[in-house]
């Protein structure tokens, strides 16, 4: 097959060329080396490999060339294996010092320039933009003449321009075109090569390099704006998710809430289940000890790929239940008693806490993102995850969900009566203490699915609800109690300054910033961003 | 004011209090190992931790129980007295370090620092450590308090900003640049005022100093609650609005009453350090805080000593419970203890007890007062 | 501020309060003069509630003038400064230490020294303890005196409210609807006792309830969003049409 499309004066040379690693000598070899980098032909390729690799050999005697493939031994000039097989004694592998293995390299690099497969020819091109090695300038320019593919081909017009930006050699114009090029590149490599140029380029290059360096620093300083922008809505999302059953509980209702954290944790617990149900391919339930259990099969169809379809609602119920319970057995005693509700539920956390851990164990829990929330996708200089993509639109689509409920549903009619004027509701005929229980709920459950998501991001371990219990507080005081878009507002605000201060102050100074600052803006509006004014928040 | 103050119950429990001070180190010194009433070292270093934990109670007791603020941040007043401390025991050790350094404590040198912090400057000597213990508390608070109060951050608002405040400053400890030891805090303890810290005699010298603390704590908070003062309290708590409109300046009363109790829980801190032998930024954590209040309610806010019996009595389940085979459990209790408390027990033991007393009393004559003041509403409050 | 500007005790000039775009008080302008007892009568959301918040300092007005006494701008002061110039206010909902008994009620209201720092060495003086007894005769909760306040009925917290006004010896006192939830008797007990009082202070009484209105026998300001709708006699207001549209209803 490697004899396809070959004429036969190139094979001539080509043979020449293969005589030169006969010699035993540096010189040569190097010589023979950039000649079948330069030259076209496509044996050349698996040649230069083989030196590379040690694999080449010289038969002096026989004056030919072998490539020791796995044992059988091939000619390089035909491809044919040899047989019968040359005594070793007679065969000496051509070496390689540290110039010539540069030389192979450079090599190596221009024939993979005109590989068939346009994937190796782009990275070949983006090899030599690396390396802009002087010496692949003839190949890159050969292979940019014969380029067909457009991408592969401004990869290319890249490493030339690269190339000739750091020749000497090249004609003023030249390098100047190329500095033109790169800041048209305009990422982090291209600004390095700018502003990295060998000493003694002439001044009209310096300046028109030292000019496109500044401009790219502009563009990248603006995408890196950008990108503490998205890192900071995505915390900013995460926020959402934990405070927006909060603000349920704590704004709409007035109840605090403390165990909410453990809301979240048990969310992302329930999709540890799942998955772990969907692995096992049934959903098994064992008391240890007891040999009390069952086991549900599940269809075989199902993968790791509808874990959270199906999480979401699971977790939705599950939590909200635990919710309806809470209020049930402890909350509605303590209506009117905010700090006793504190008190109360905090116990509850510490109790849901030490359940987890004995049923699931203090350690981590692996939970698996699908494949569609795998990877990540460049937008410009943007990286962009799909796992924190999904949650920025889960976290809204949650908080559309819940507004709408809120304005057009009866339950949301009767929550907001209820949560205005509990007596009046009670007399058109509103069953306060369902409502209570069924907003306590919806809460809680929000929280749980709220679980879910933070389930693909963070450890789910026992100590989750802890770590976003502050923050959510932190979110729903300053976005103004009993103010779901404040809440919104909130969370989004504060996760963009966090992610702005953290360059400047560091992860946990970042944060520790953040809690002073909120901390002073409760000094200067003490009931939040978007506070309730009038009498009835007064009274 | 000071007749006031010391009623028949007070001078009960002061020389209730005395009592132990004397008899726990003198048992422990006194006896030979084998005497069956001998008290062992470990044990006095216990109960003076018990002790150390009941002044922070009682610090508590003061402005949630008679002021009605409840406040989430005492753990951190608590730590910082006792990092005060620890600094002081820290720049005791000397050239006695792993690495011998004269000057600089270990951790330092192992972050290749080349002087001290000016932090830790003037910590070698006692006094101005001492001084320190009452005052960095105190500063926190009043700055605190002063924002907050002025502004008129009430209720559970106070008490998350609050939360919010010994959660950063958890978070602040645990750097290491932050100059004070890290995630390992401050430990290796060798001397205090040129004694060493592991000996018998100081740890019952420092058990009797914690004994004196918190009667000193006691015979304070008395005469705060039983002079006009503690009356503006009350009334702050009952009905804000109205002792401001009859002129009080409810946030005076309020800042005040917080420094106190903040330095308060600073001395807790400082005399807890040494007996234990370590403080690190854990001490911070917001749960350690909260554990504080349920002792408070446990014994009953309200009441002083119901304080310090609900302190005593806590640490000593959870002791006994952590050190066995039912140690996955306590964090069961402890969350059942806050739940159960709450709903059937708002007085507290000691609230209760004198509720039940006083109800038994004046029943024939008249109506039972309510000694714990935990005004028991039953409608929820919307949007507050 | 000094110079007497007004010789009213009590001077409002187009005092607005908004909340939320809500304009709670509309250029609002009252005065009461000194001695006088006033009644204000209006329907819900009238304003009558803002307006008391403004005069003890609760709520800022977004613009107007304030003046007590002809020389103190009430706008610029707290709660607290206000209720030591001599403005004393009852609420709505009566409101006083339910854990504290009558005595210590009243011990917190009299005048003196209200500071923190003074508080813990605070000795009563003979002639407040013979101030407090002269008050409990007044309010009839002589007997009741070392009872807790928190278990005291409905009218008796009412009126041990009213006597910690008393006690604070105010110039001016604010009373919220005094006689709400209590009975015909109370409510004709309460009325003779703001007459009283009114012997020596000035006296604003909000309240819905007409027939104690009419018992007072004062002169009367009709709010109605947020401004004065009317002004006179009970019989001069009850005959005014628009007052008879929006509140007393045909």
């Amino acid at each position: 097959m490697l004899f396809v499309g070959v004429s036969a004066a190139r094979a001539d040379a080509f043979d020449d060329t293969l005589q030169k690693f006969l010699t035993d000598s540096y010189t040569d070899t190097e010589a023979g080396v950039t000649a079948l980098g330069a030259g076209g032909d496509v044996r050349a390729f698996a040649v230069v490999k083989a030196l590379q690799d040690g694999r080449l050999l010289a038969d002096p005697a026989a004056r030919r060339v072998l490539i020791d493939d796995g044992g059988a031994l091939k000619d390089a000039a035909t491809g044919a294996v040899v047989s019968p097989a040359p005594p070793p004694a007679d065969l000496k592998r051509v070496r390689l010092n540290n110039r010539l293995r540069r030389a192979v390299e450079a090599a190596l690099g221009a024939l993979t320039l005109r590989a068939p497969d346009p994937a190796r020819r782009l990275d070949a091109a983006q090899a030599v933009f690396k390396s802009r090695d002087a010496g692949a300038l003839p190949a890159v320019e050969a292979a940019l003449s014969q380029e067909t593919d457009t991408r592969v081909k401004s990869a290319l017009a890249m490493a030339r321009a690269a190339i000739l930006i750091t020749s000497p050699d090249a004609p003023e114009a030249a390098r100047i075109e190329a500095v033109g090029m790169l800041r048209e590149r305009g990422d982090q490599s291209a600004l390095a090569l700018l502003s990295a140029l060998p000493p003694g380029t002439p001044a009209t290059v310096q300046g028109a390099a030292d000019s496109a360096a500044a401009a790219i620093r502009n563009r990248l300083q603006i995408w890196e704006t950008a990108q503490n922008a998205w890192y900071g809505v995505s915390l900013g999302s995460v926020l959402l998710l934990a405070a927006i059953g909060l603000a349920i509980t704590f704004g709409v209702m007035g109840v605090i809430n403390m165990a909410h954290g453990e809301m979240v944790m048990l969310g992302a617990y329930t999709t540890f289940v799942v998955q772990e149900a969907i692995r096992q391919k049934a959903f098994t339930f064992a008391i240890p000890g007891t040999g009390i259990g069952f086991s549900l099969p599940l269809p075989a169809a199902l993968t790791l790929d509808w874990s959270l379809p199906i999480a979401v609602p699971l977790a939705f119920v599950v939590t909200g239940m635990v919710g309806i319970l809470i209020e049930k057995s402890v909350i509605r005693f303590l209506y009117g008693r905010p700090l006793e509700t504190l008190l109360a539920t905090w116990g509850i956390s510490l109790i849901l806490q030490q359940a987890v851990r004995t049923a699931f164990g203090p350690t981590n829990k692996e939970v698996s993102n699908p494949s569609w929330m795998s990877g990540a996708f460049e937008l410009g200089q943007l990286s962009i995850t799909y796992n924190r993509l999904w949650i920025v639109c889960f976290s809204l689509a949650t908080f559309a969900m819940l507004l709408a409920m809120l304005r057009w549903t009866r339950l949301g009619l009767e929550m907001r009566a209820v949560t205005q004027n509990r007596g009046m509701a009670a007399c058109v005929g509103i069953r306060t203490a369902r409502i209570d229980a069924l907003t306590f709920g919806l809460g809680s459950g929000i929280a749980g699915i709220a679980g879910v998501a933070l389930s693909q991001i963070d450890n789910v371990s026992p100590n989750l609800g802890q770590s976003y219990i502050i923050d959510s507080f932190m979110v729903v005081v300053f976005g103004g109690v009993g103010n779901l878009w404040g809440t919104l507002v909130g969370a989004f605000t504060l996760g963009i300054a966090n992610k702005f201060l953290e360059p400047f102050a560091g992860a946990v100074l970042g944060k520790i910033a953040i809690l002073v600052l909120i901390i002073l803006f409760i000094q200067r509006r003490p009931r939040g961003l978007f506070a309730l004014k009038g009498r009835a928040v007064e009274a | 004011m000071i007749p006031r103050a010391l009623d028949r119950g007070t001078i009960v429990f002061l020389a209730l209090l005395g009592a132990v001070a004397i008899a726990v180190p003198l048992l422990n010194l006194a006896l030979p190992d084998s005497s069956p009433l001998h008290v062992p070292t470990y044990l006095v270093s216990l109960f003076g931790k018990y002790v150390c934990f009941a002044l922070l109670a009682l610090s508590i007791d003061l402005i949630w129980g008679y002021c009605g603020i409840l406040s989430l941040g005492h753990g951190a007043f608590f730590a910082l007295g006792g990092y005060a401390m620890g600094m002081y025991l820290m720049r005791q050790i000397g050239g006695r370090g792993v690495y011998g350094n004269p000057l600089l404590p270990d951790f330092m040198v192992f972050l290749n620092w080349k002087e001290l912090p000016l932090a830790w400057w003037g910590f070698s000597s006692f006094p101005y450590a001492m001084l320190m213990v009452l005052a960095v508390p105190g500063l926190l608070a009043l700055v605190f308090g002063w924002f907050a109060f002025r502004s008129r951050v009430t209720g559970v608002y106070f008490s998350i900003i609050t939360q919010a405040m010994t959660f950063a400053l958890l978070l602040a400890f645990f750097r290491n640049d932050f100059g004070f030891g890290g995630n390992n805090g401050l430990t290796d303890f060798k001397d205090i005022l040129g004694f060493n810290v592991q000996a018998d005699g100081t740890r019952a010298a420092l058990f009797a100093t914690s004994c004196l603390a918190l009667m000193l704590g006691y015979v304070v908070c008395r005469i705060l609650v039983a002079s006009k003062f503690g009356m503006v309290l009350i009334a702050i708590r009952d009905a804000e609005a109205r002792a401001r409109f009859l002129g009080y300046r409810v946030e005076s009363y309020k800042l005040a009453v917080f420094t106190i109790s903040a330095c308060m829980a600073g001395v807790a801190g400082a005399l807890y350090v040494p007996q234990v032998g370590i403080i690190n930024p854990g001490e911070f954590s917001p749960a350690n805080s909260i554990e504080a209040v349920i002792w408070v309610a446990v014994g009953g806010r309200g009441t002083l000593a119901g304080a310090v019996i609900g302190a005593v009595l806590v640490n000593y389940a959870k002791t006994t419970f952590t050190s066995g085979a039912l140690a996955p459990y306590w964090l069961f209790l402890l969350g059942g203890l806050f739940v159960g408390v709450t709903l059937w027990l708002p007085r507290g033991i000691v609230g209760t007890i004198a509720h039940w007393r006083a109800g038994r009393r004046i029943t024939a004559t008249e109506d039972a007062p309510d000694p714990s003041g935990a005004a028991v509403a039953t409608k929820p409050q919307a949007a507050e | 501020m000094d110079l007497r500007t007004t010789p009213a005790l009590l001077y409002l000039d187009a005092v607005s309060v908004s909340f939320d775009g809500f304009k709670a008080l509309n250029g609002l302008s009252l005065t009461i003069a000194p001695g006088e007892m006033r009644a204000i009568i209006g329907p819900n959301g009238a304003g009558k509630t803002t307006m008391m918040d403004v005069i003890t300092g609760k709520t800022r007005p977004d613009e107007g003038e304030v003046l007590f006494d002809g020389s103190h701008d009430l706008t610029a002061l707290d709660e607290a400064s206000i209720a030591v110039l001599g403005i004393g206010r009852k609420f709505q909902k009566p409101t006083v230490f339910d854990s504290h008994t009558v005595e210590d009620n009243l011990r917190l209201a009299l005048a003196g020294d209200r500071r923190a720092r003074t508080a813990v060495a605070w000795r009563e003086t003979a002639a407040a303890r013979e101030r407090m007894s002269s008050i409990l005769e007044t309010i009839r909760l002589t007997a009741a005196r070392s009872r807790l306040a928190g278990n005291l009925s409905h009218g008796q917290k009412q009126w041990l409210e009213i006597g910690m006004l008393l006690a604070q010896d105010p110039k001016l006192l604010l009373v919220d609807e005094p006689v709400a939830g209590m009975t015909d008797a109370e409510t004709h007990q309460t009325a003779e006792l703001l007459r009283t009082i009114n012997v020596e202070k000035t006296v604003v009484v909000v309240e819905h309830d007409m027939t104690f209105v009419r018992a007072l026998g004062v002169k009367v300001t009709v709010l109605h969003e947020g401004r004065v709708l009317a002004e006179g006699s009970i019989d001069q207001v009850s005959e005014n049409e628009r007052v008879v549209e929006v509140y007393l209803g045909r």
